[in-house]
């Protein structure tokens, strides 16, 4: 592990999830060689809010996920848990989670990862300058007993 | 009394085989797509996964595919999807206060810190039929002006309003808990309900019902004075406690609509005057049904509050919580059109022996 990603697991692991898994296809259309620890299963999470944004815990419904692991021939583990149904994302994710632990970090970082983050940067800039274009500055007219 | 019937088979299957064909319509008309619908009806999208209580956009445009439009059929369908899923982890609760907002209003502030940013609204639109669309008019791309500062990155936090009011201890504070909140879905409703399971029935309740009800408290009947405090639409990560692992890891991001109400309150034996709050939240941009969730969940806290029950509807927690679920409605509603051939032979034998009774003392008085 000389060749460590500067990223962490937890963070990768998040960007391989919210990743379309055709663009994580795209960027790494090979598998390496592996065996299926867990075959992908779809599943629900109870997602949960709270009360007034910060009280107790509350129920608000489920969200679909699928999760997979996978063992690496050089026996590093990957695991994935991704929102949808998409099994051959959770294996892709979960590969790649394996691969990162690898001397391959690195170069994989750059490869997937840092496009991967880029996109997601754009769309969510994208989005945000459309927001910023409908805020507004309401001011009060004139009221009677301001004269 | 339900009677088992046989028979019909080949009706079934030929009443199914047409509405497979009602379905698809004229076929000189393009089929429409899992993708269009998602895309393109993404309001009734949004309100079959709230509603279905189960967040996967194409499974919704399927449900809607499938159900030919009828949303609560759709929902119906997810609701029975939903059951077929084992349930892999709970998430740790949702941060709104992260969210990355397309849309945040108050009707309280003007002049909020971050603005007010009105999104994509039906708002201030006149409502008025565009048959530019109708003649597949080509909708303009939003002008994003230049110089206009969207959310940087950094700048990830948009505070609620409430925590504005809450610094002068103007309004009640929602303290944090992390109890395992209760799940309708798995253990039957008892009553009384305490605030978070509440809250799950309204969020997955009908909206129309849910609006009705918040409807009739500001007309009168069980009225809590709300304003909106803030309401706000956008996306939030989920995180999942990842057992292999040890901790936690973003699965994916969905779309949310909160809705905090600030209410007038002049206090009561056991609490001072402040203001309260109502809270709603949703799956999808759904503002009416979370504006009508706060409106509810507050008119409901008056036990908790101290406030007299004037005998309201949207007050009476047991005729809010086990009438807002459609599903349920719809079951029992429906069940009526199936066979009762049985109920109804004793009904009518009881009718024509009244009936008969009744003839005899006439003709007796005459």
């Amino acid at each position: 592990m000389t060749d460590a990603s500067p990223l962490d697991r937890k963070t990768w692991m998040a960007m391989l999830a919210k990743a379309p898994a055709v663009r994580l296809a795209a960027l790494l259309p090979d598998l390496p060689p592996h065996s299926v620890l867990r075959q992908p299963e779809i599943g629900a999470v109870m997602v949960r809010g709270r009360v007034g944004a910060t009280g107790a815990a509350f129920n608000l419904g489920e969200m679909t996920v699928t999760r997979a692991s996978v063992r690496l021939a050089s026996g590093e583990a990957g695991h994935a848990w991704v929102q949808g149904r998409d099994k051959g994302h959770a294996l892709r994710a979960a590969a790649i989670d394996a691969l990162m632990q690898t001397d391959a970090a690195n170069d994989l970082t750059s490869r997937v990862l840092k496009p991967l983050e880029a996109e997601a940067q754009a769309a969510r800039a994208s989005r945000a300058d459309k927001a910023a274009g409908t805020k507004v500055d309401f001011f009060t007219l004139v009221r009677g007993e301001d004269k | 009394m339900y009677v088992a019937v046989k028979g019909g088979e080949r009706a079934i299957d030929n009443a199914h085989q047409w509405l497979a064909e009602e379905r698809r319509g004229d076929l000189s008309v393009p089929e429409l797509t899992i993708t269009q619908i998602r895309e393109q009806m993404a309001l009734a999208v949004n309100r079959v996964m709230a509603e279905g209580s189960l967040y996967d956009p194409d499974l919704a445009a399927l449900a809607i595919k499938q159900a030919r439009g009828d949303l609560i059929e759709a929902v119906f369908l997810i609701r029975a999807y939903r059951t077929t899923l084992p349930r892999l982890a709970a998430s740790n609760p949702v941060d709104t206060g992260a969210m990355a907002v397309d849309r945040r209003i108050s009707a309280t502030f003007k002049d909020l810190p971050g603005g007010q940013v009105l999104g994509p609204t039906f708002d201030y639109t006149h409502r008025l039929l565009d048959f530019t669309l109708m003649a597949e008019g080509k909708t303009p791309d939003t002008p994003s002006p230049s110089g206009e500062e969207g959310r940087g990155e950094g700048e990830s936090r948009v505070p609620h309003v409430t925590s504005f009011l809450n610094r002068d201890g103007l309004i009640e504070v929602a303290e944090p808990g992390d109890a395992t909140p209760p799940d309708l879905t798995r253990e039957p409703m008892e009553l009384p309900a305490d605030r978070t399971l509440r809250l799950q029935a309204l969020t997955r309740g009908d909206e129309g019902f849910v609006l009705s009800m918040a409807y009739s408290t500001q007309r009168g009947y069980g009225r809590t004075h709300a304003f909106v405090g803030e309401l706000r639409i956008g996306t939030v990560a989920v995180e999942v406690d990842i057992p292999e692992l040890g901790f936690a890891v973003e699965i994916g991001e969905i779309e949310l609509t909160e809705c905090e109400t600030v209410n007038q309150f002049k206090g009561s034996k056991t609490e001072p005057p402040q203001f309260t709050r109502g809270y709603g939240l949703v799956m999808g941009q759904s503002e009416r049904k979370a504006i009508a969730m706060s409106l509810v969940d507050r008119a409901l806290r008056w036990q908790e509050l101290g406030e007299d029950f004037t005998g309201a509807p949207a007050q009476d927690e047991e005729f809010v919580l086990m009438h807002c679920d459609n599903i349920q409605a719809t079951g029992f509603l429906e069940h009526i059109k199936l066979p009762h051939y049985v109920d109804f032979q004793a009904e009518l034998e009881l009718v024509r022996k009244l009936r008969a009774e009744a003839m005899a003392l006439q003709e007796a008085a005459e």
